[in-house]
């Protein structure tokens, strides 16, 4: 469980963000405490890809502040830098680079971006692979793996860079059902050794079971914020119950 | 729960439950070994077999003269063009194994002509050592081939009086070696060009892209003959005499920057096949721009467009024997020339001296192409998405 005394691992301040003339986040404030588990909700549209996607500065928000790790985001490279070191991903369509082995897609970053050596990021890659049960996938290229195997692969990959905090973007949207749930496994044993995670997704039973608070975001803007028992049992806002009332049918 | 459970009504059987397990059954007879292909693939049907009589009857046509000029009729040694001239006298072979020195090393000095193989010679063993994949200690033939390689070909070509080696002007130089050290240059600077041109084209600067682009639309907006003229006679005037580039560097330049200009645009191709997500997933791994593309972007940009690369590299062998339109004396031209000795002169030579140019042409451009193949494979396996 977070600690409140704790300075938090992400703070997000009065953030706004548009493209073009479309508002797409509006007065965003969120504080994470370090070990945090938080499950991020929403139709589709509602800017909850945009809002994790300016925590590592993929895209750049507009006013307001977001510090991740006591690292402000701004336009400076190095702090940017700085961040994604600090803080994993994991995408929708996976991201896996092609034309690298599974291992050659774990160890780049560590040896490019952490400049360890070969064997060191080699040795840390097959741990992380055997953590997410995938370890004799090492030297297949991520065609020949199923969706939900790269999909862990993904996870590892992020895993290797030792993040602090992990980032999560609908990671099961894009998988045939029967490997949903190895992937919500592997994220679930994440959340047990105390990953700070931050996780945009619609399994309901993965929110449940991991999250400490559950946000529902619409028309770019947090709705309502609350931990997953309240927020399931009682939600308080229309536009959640709306939303709960779909997709739980 | 909505609805029941399917086990809970054991009233309502099932339409159909298979049994026993789906026996595997060979594929039908036809289709399979070399008659059976020949019988579908020449014979199948009445407009095919038209098709391959016709072909048959055409090839019957033109192989026998064919074969009687390159070949039966042909003259394969002779001292001068006497027998050559002889009515009813196929290719005369004996002229083009006569002027073989000639056309591989123009006029270079006789005695001096073991530089140009010692040079051709390195060069052929670093190619085959870098395009044989499976070599030990590429990086290092890379290395030697892309930095050490054009220093010696340049002291051993040119000359290095202080190590012995007379200087011999470029005037002298010609033929083969000339053609293919033009083509190398040519290749070997317009893919980094291009790749850097694609590059800026693609840019958030405005001016750089402007800049790339421009420079791409001129260049290929005109004639490459315009291109070696403007490199000829433009070059000199913007540096000063005594630094004005030699008269073989200057079309050189204008090679490589006219390749280059489509080498750009193949890659562009390649770079516009790229997903974002894989620029997305390099940044969120935390890899700068630099490696990104180093190791994300361009292997899969470049792997997509190899036979748009090797396109652009053929059709720059091809090109380079329009140099001779600015007093280059590449092969093409030395053929040309030869051929008006009047010591040969005959109604066969010319004919003889351009097949012997097609067939040179023809065999490094198709090896060319067989091997873009054969890497384009090796590249594709075990990794088909
Ligand atoms: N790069 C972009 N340029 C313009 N509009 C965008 C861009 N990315 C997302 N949008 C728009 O912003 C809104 C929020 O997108 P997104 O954050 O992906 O929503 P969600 O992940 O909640 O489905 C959508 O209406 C989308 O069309
Ligand atoms: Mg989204």
């Amino acid at each position: 469980m977070p600690q409140d005394n704790q300075k938090p691992a992400i703070e997000i301040i009065a953030v706004n963000k548009w493209f073009g003339a479309f508002h797409v986040l509006r007065d965003i404030n969120l504080s994470v405490a370090p070990g945090e588990r938080i499950v991020i909700c929403g139709p589709s549209g509602s800017g909850k890809s945009t809002l994790i996607r300016c925590i590592n500065r993929l895209e750049a928000h507009q006013s307001g502040k977001i510090i991740v790790e006591g690292t402000e985001l701004t336009g400076d490279l190095r702090k940017i830098d700085e961040v994604r070191r600090e803080v994993g991903m994991v995408f929708q369509h996976f991201n896996l680079f092609p034309h690298l082995t599974i291992l050659e897609n774990c160890t780049l970053a560590p040896i490019e971006v952490r400049k360890m050596a070969r064997a060191e990021a080699e040795a840390i890659a097959l741990h992380y692979l055997g953590k997410v049960h995938i370890p004799e996938q090492a030297h297949k290229y991520p065609g020949q793996l199923s969706g939900g195997q790269q999909q862990r692969v993904a996870i590892a990959r992020a895993l290797c860079m030792n993040p602090k905090i992990m980032l999560f973007d609908e990671p099961t949207s894009s998988l045939d059902p029967e490997m949903v749930k190895e992937v919500l496994e592997t994220m679930a044993e994440l959340a047990r050794e105390g990953m700070t995670m931050l996780c945009v997704t619609h399994e309901m039973g993965f929110a449940r079971q991991v999250a400490d608070r559950v946000i529902f975001m619409d028309a770019g803007a947090i709705v309502e914020i609350n931990g997953p028992e309240a927020f399931f049992s009682d939600p308080q806002h229309e536009r959640t119950k709306a939303f709960l009332g779909q997709i739980l049918k | 729960m909505p609805g029941e459970p399917l086990s809970a009504t054991p009233a309502r059987a099932a339409a159909f439950v298979r049994q026993d397990p789906a026996p595997a059954c060979p594929p039908p007879p036809s289709g399979q070994g070399v008659f059976a292909a020949i019988g579908d693939n020449l014979f199948g049907g009445w407009r095919s077999s038209m098709m391959t009589i016709a072909a048959l009857a055409l090839l019957g046509l033109a192989l026998p003269p064919l074969l009687r000029f390159l070949i039966f009729d042909a003259v394969w040694s002779a001292p001068d063009g006497e027998l050559c001239r002889a009515p009813g006298a196929g290719a005369c072979w004996a002229f083009i194994a006569r002027k073989l020195p000639y056309f591989a090393y123009g006029s270079y000095p006789i005695g001096q002509r073991w530089r140009v193989d010692l040079t051709l010679a390195f060069g052929a063993a670093l190619i085959v050592w870098l395009l044989w994949l499976d070599a030990p200690g590429r990086r290092l033939a890379a290395f030697l081939f892309f930095f050490a390689y054009p220093i010696l070909s340049f002291l051993l070509l040119h000359g290095a009086p202080s190590f012995g080696l007379p200087t011999i002007d470029s005037d002298l130089w010609g033929g083969i070696f000339v053609s293919l050290l033009v083509a190398t240059v040519g290749i070997v600077a317009s893919l980094p060009l291009g790749i850097l041109l694609a590059l800026g084209r693609r840019s958030s600067l405005p001016v750089l892209s402007l800049a790339c682009a421009g420079f791409i639309e001129c260049v290929r907006g005109v004639p490459m003959i315009t291109v070696l003229f403007m490199a000829n006679t433009m070059l000199p005037l913007f540096v000063p005499e005594s630094l004005a580039p030699d008269r073989l560097i200057r079309p050189l330049i204008g090679v490589a920057l006219f390749a280059s200009a489509y080498m750009a645009e193949v890659v562009r191709g390649g770079l516009q096949a790229i997903p974002k997500g894989q620029f997305e997933g390099a940044q969120a791994l935390g890899l700068r721009a630099l490696p990104t593309l180093r190791f994300i972007i361009l292997p899969q940009a470049l792997r997509h467009v190899i036979p748009g690369i090797v396109n652009t590299f053929i059709g720059l062998f091809k090109d380079t024997t329009l140099v001779a339109i600015v007093g280059i004396f590449d092969f093409l031209r030395t053929v040309d020339s030869a051929r008006l000795d009047p010591v040969w002169a005959g109604p066969t030579i010319s004919a003889t001296g351009y097949v012997f140019a097609a067939l040179f042409y023809f065999v490094f451009c198709f090896s060319m192409s067989r091997y873009s193949l054969f890497v384009e494979r090796r590249l594709s396996r075990g990794r088909d998405r």
